[in-house]
């Protein structure tokens, strides 16, 4: 077994909405909803799934930049929430994070060499011209020139900010970056661009990813292992090639199903396909959460919650799961 | 043979704006054809020209910063570009109409749904309150709104995304008009939501026989729903085919590259890089001389730096603006 890097316990936040007097008419919403999950240092774990699955969440929790409401998060065998604000500060080091809006998550009034700068001096880098040095290594890193230092986001592309975006992630040299949805925004041409730089800094800098995407062909690209995430919680997780040779939870197969292939002869193809929408996360029904939408649910699936169970080395967390190929 | 003539023929659309630096043409001799009953697709990256082709198209360009001109566009036979304002609005909606990227800032907040989804027949038909009620009933029972009676009363934000862009797809077409411009109608949706839309919009023409123009950046999409595809790059055609010449046989570099980009779900061995495109697209009022991606293409010669190209005719309806397809650029 390789060496995991961080994992999760039980881990659940839930917002709780509309307070009322006295919490009278509150309600809650479980957007991370008890997941266990094993991330192994130096690979590419993607977590997927559809708007509002709360996949964003569990990145933040991890990081702790949300506080969690129960369970724990792991990091080299360490509670990271029994740390204390000093000893947390220092790990942030270690933990950094990739926003997916390369427009929202640079400082419009800083030049690149603040936005750079900024980590480096809250941790206590080293002198001016030493964090200098160190500004034009990171440009140097992602591909841009260091007279770049001088300008301000504007004067970016999409592609190019979302480079700046990573060189302030890799800063002070993590060991684990989230990247939500790090190449979402950018055209197709330059997403190729970014993903063989985040691959080629992988390589170089021993880093561990979780990716965070809803676009499952980046993630077939891209990914090691990935975990499917619905209502809150993982249902699925194995390679990616056991994954898109073979998923086993009904919904990684509509998922997967349902992404349009670059490929005309393919159109005419037998496609299953969901049929609804998917249900409140404020009001999920018994049982199986996927059940009012899935075709081969059965009484079990409308009274008993599945548990993300190991078969065959990979965990599916279904009743019924769909037969290996 | 007589081909009857296309539902839509544009020829040499130019559309400019004014700007500090003089103007710049964001459109430049975009000619294509849509033939009725069928889809044609746009596809190209962030301001390549998709979606000003489509307010251009609409008549929905904003006067006096941007500037229309085209040596003909013709819908069935009226030519377009001689009508009044007056005249265009009577068109909009009722022949040719427009479904928006994002469902939930096209839509009214402050309108029901019945309201803003009937009010292209309350403007161009002479119906009264009951009948249009009527009709967006059938409309919405029509693109799969489950529950169509519950939802026509309620506010846009009381739909989810899925559902706001079934609604805007049903004022689209509640006057059933012979063009549809689907301007990335479900970019901003899941993906089990955009099968969905995507498989709707197909049962539509087949049923209807809309033709449909349907703008997106997704080559999925286009391969899995569109007749003929118009590859744009920086304000201009650089491809147009029918789907299987241009997937099987893509002839202008740019399309190539894009075509390798594609990160893909289903084949392929899982983890192999992507070879992409080099560099970025042009600066549209700074454009480089000659073909416009040439500071891009991976065999651009010295005549793609001096000279712009002409759409080659490769055969079988298949044109390319390259050098590397004319007897120049092949003695080159």
């Amino acid at each position: 077994m390789s060496d995991v890097l961080i994992s999760t316990k039980a881990l659940s936040k839930h917002y709780t909405i509309g307070k009322g007097l006295f919490g009278a008419n509150s309600r809650v919403v479980r957007a991370v909803d008890g997941v266990d999950l094993e991330i192994r240092a130096r690979e590419t774990f993607a977590l997927v799934g559809e708007s509002g699955c709360g996949k964003t969440t569990l990145g933040r929790t991890l990081l702790r930049l949300i506080e969690r409401t129960s369970g724990e998060v792991l990091y080299r065998g360490e509670p990271l929430g029994a740390l204390d604000e000093k000893t947390m500060r220092a790990m942030r080091k270690k933990l950094q994070i990739v926003f997916q809006d390369p427009f929202a998550s640079l400082n419009p009034r800083m030049g690149v060499k603040d936005i750079l700068a900024e980590p480096l001096r809250a941790h206590g880098y080293g002198s001016e011209a030493e964090i200098e040095k160190r500004c034009k290594e990171l440009l140097d890193m992602v591909g841009l020139l260091p007279h770049l230092l001088r300008r301000y986001p504007h004067q970016f592309s999409g592609g190019q900010r979302q480079r700046i975006g990573i060189a302030r992630a890799l800063a002070n040299s993590p060991e684990f970056v989230v990247c939500d949805e790090a190449v979402s925004a950018l055209d197709v041409s330059i997403q190729a661009q970014v993903l063989n730089l985040l691959r080629d800094l992988q390589e170089q800098l021993k880093l561990t990813y979780l990716f965070i995407t809803h676009d499952l062909s980046v993630v077939r690209q891209f990914a090691d292992r990935i975990g499917v995430m619905f209502l809150g919680r993982l249902v699925e997780v194995g390679t990616t090639e056991e994954i898109f040779a073979s998923p086993r939870h009904p919904y990684t197969m509509f998922l997967i199903s349902a992404v349009p292939r670059p490929d005309p002869h393919q159109r005419n193809r037998e496609r299953p396909m969901l049929v609804g929408d998917i249900p409140s996360p404020m009001n999920l029904p018994p049982g199986c959460r996927f059940h009012t939408r899935c075709p081969y649910a059965q009484a079990i699936c409308k009274q008993e919650d599945p548990l993300l169970t190991d078969r065959s080395g990979r965990a599916v967390a279904c009743h019924f799961p769909l037969e290996a190929t | 043979m007589m081909q009857p003539p296309p539902l839509l023929a544009v020829r040499s659309l130019r559309t400019e704006f004014s700007s500090q630096n003089g103007p710049v043409r964001v459109l430049d001799d975009v000619t294509f054809s849509v033939p009725a009953g069928r889809i044609v697709g746009l596809v190209g990256e962030s301001g390549s020209g998709k979606s000003m082709t489509a307010l251009s198209l609409m008549g929905l360009v904003p006067a006096p910063h941007g500037r229309v001109t085209a040596e003909s566009i013709k819908l069935s036979g009226t030519e377009m570009t001689r009508l009044s304002p007056d005249e265009m609005r009577r068109k909009r909606g009722r022949e040719l109409s427009m479904v928006f990227q994002e469902p939930m800032t096209a839509l009214n907040p402050v309108k029901t749904m019945v309201q803003q989804v009937g009010e292209p027949l309350a403007i161009h038909t002479g119906l009264g309150r009951r009948e249009i009620r009527e009709k967006v009933l059938r409309m919405f029972e029509m693109v799969g709104i489950p529950e169509p009676a519950a939802r026509l009363d309620v506010y846009p934000h009381q739909l989810s995304g899925g559902l706001r862009q079934r609604a805007m797809i049903a004022m689209g077409l509640i006057c059933e008009p012979k063009l549809l411009i689907a301007d990335e109608p479900t970019t901003a949706l899941d993906v089990t939501t955009q099968a969905q839309i995507l498989r709707l919009m197909v049962e539509l023409r087949d049923r209807v026989g809309t033709a449909i123009v349907m703008i997106t950046h997704d080559l999925g999409i286009i391969a899995e729903m569109c007749d003929e595809v118009n590859v744009m790059y920086a304000g201009q055609i650089v491809e147009q085919a029918n789907v299987f010449d241009l997937f099987d046989r893509p002839s202008h570099p740019y399309t190539r590259g894009l075509l390798a980009s594609i990160p893909k779900a289903t084949e392929g061995p899982p983890g192999a890089g992507l070879p992409g495109v080099r560099g970025a697209a042009p600066n549209l009022a700074r454009l480089p001389g000659g073909g416009r991606s040439n500071p891009r293409g991976a065999d651009a010669r010295p005549t793609c730096r001096q000279q712009r190209p002409p759409l080659a005719d490769l055969g079988g309806g298949h044109l390319a603006r390259c050098w590397l397809h004319t007897k120049e650029g092949a003695k080159a």
